[in-house]
């Protein structure tokens, strides 16, 4: 069995010294932490797979334009004029 | 630019830093954060006492450079387990006017340190949408904050 995790409070009403404590997730805090991971993935992998699509567009506009092919609209769009 | 509070996260780790009861006799906050995660994340969410968040950020990995733009909590990219051993993040986040009972302009900029291919910089700009200050702010992962990590809070004072 996993131990719950914690979170620092700082309570800045107090005294230095005075003003942290360590207190552990309730259920709701840790079913929010685990939906943000989720999304924290997904928006991830969505990060990735718009990278990796325009350096493919990019790839491929470069071959076209090396080899004197026509480009889409949409490999043009990746060029930097 | 005066201290308010450091805390350093101690052995093992945390989930979240939450500063309460953020003194309201300053005109800017700013959140200077050192922090790494204990999982493959590589990025914290930074949430408020209230509101809701629009944003754009502009990001580089080192090997390419994208944007993107969302409305949920505002991220921060920070250390990741993956990385180099020991190495974390480093993030700055600028919160203007955050006693005005008005939405709030923010701004974060974030890299993470990484001795391979890739190493995120990033630079947010965000619109917080609420009609209250800021009393309180949370520093929170989807993994654990690894001990080490360490988050530092000033305010900007008008004299």
């Amino acid at each position: 069995m996993s131990e719950t995790p914690v979170k620092v409070i700082v309570d800045l009403s107090q005294p230095k010294g005075q003003r942290e404590s360590i207190v552990p997730l309730t259920a709701e805090e840790i079913a929010e932490r685990d939906a943000m991971a989720a999304q924290a993935a997904q928006d991830e992998a969505d990060r990735q797979a718009a990278a990796d699509a325009l350096q493919a567009l990019k790839d491929s506009a470069k071959a076209k334009l090396i080899a004197g092919d026509p480009l889409t609209a949409e490999e043009a769009d990746t060029l930097v004029i | 630019m005066q201290l308010i509070e450091t805390i350093e996260v101690g052995s093992g780790g945390a989930a979240s830093i939450e500063f309460t009861s953020i003194p309201q006799d300053g005109v800017d906050l700013v959140v200077k954060f050192s922090g790494r995660s204990t999982n493959g994340a590589n990025r914290i969410a930074c949430t408020f006492n209230s509101g809701s968040f629009s944003w754009i950020y502009l990001l580089g990995t080192g090997s390419s450079a994208s944007s993107n733009s969302g409305t949920n909590s505002s991220y921060v990219y920070t250390g990741d387990s993956d990385y180099t051993a020991n190495t974390f993040g480093n993030t700055e986040i600028y919160i203007a006017n955050y006693t005005s009972a008005t939405d709030k302009s923010i701004s974060v900029d974030a890299v993470n340190e990484n001795n391979a291919t890739e190493a995120i910089q990033v630079i947010h700009a965000v619109k917080a949408s609420m009609s209250q200050s800021i009393t309180s702010l949370t520093l929170s992962g989807s993994a654990n904050l690894a001990q080490y990590s360490t988050a530092s809070l000033y305010k900007i004072t008008a004299d």
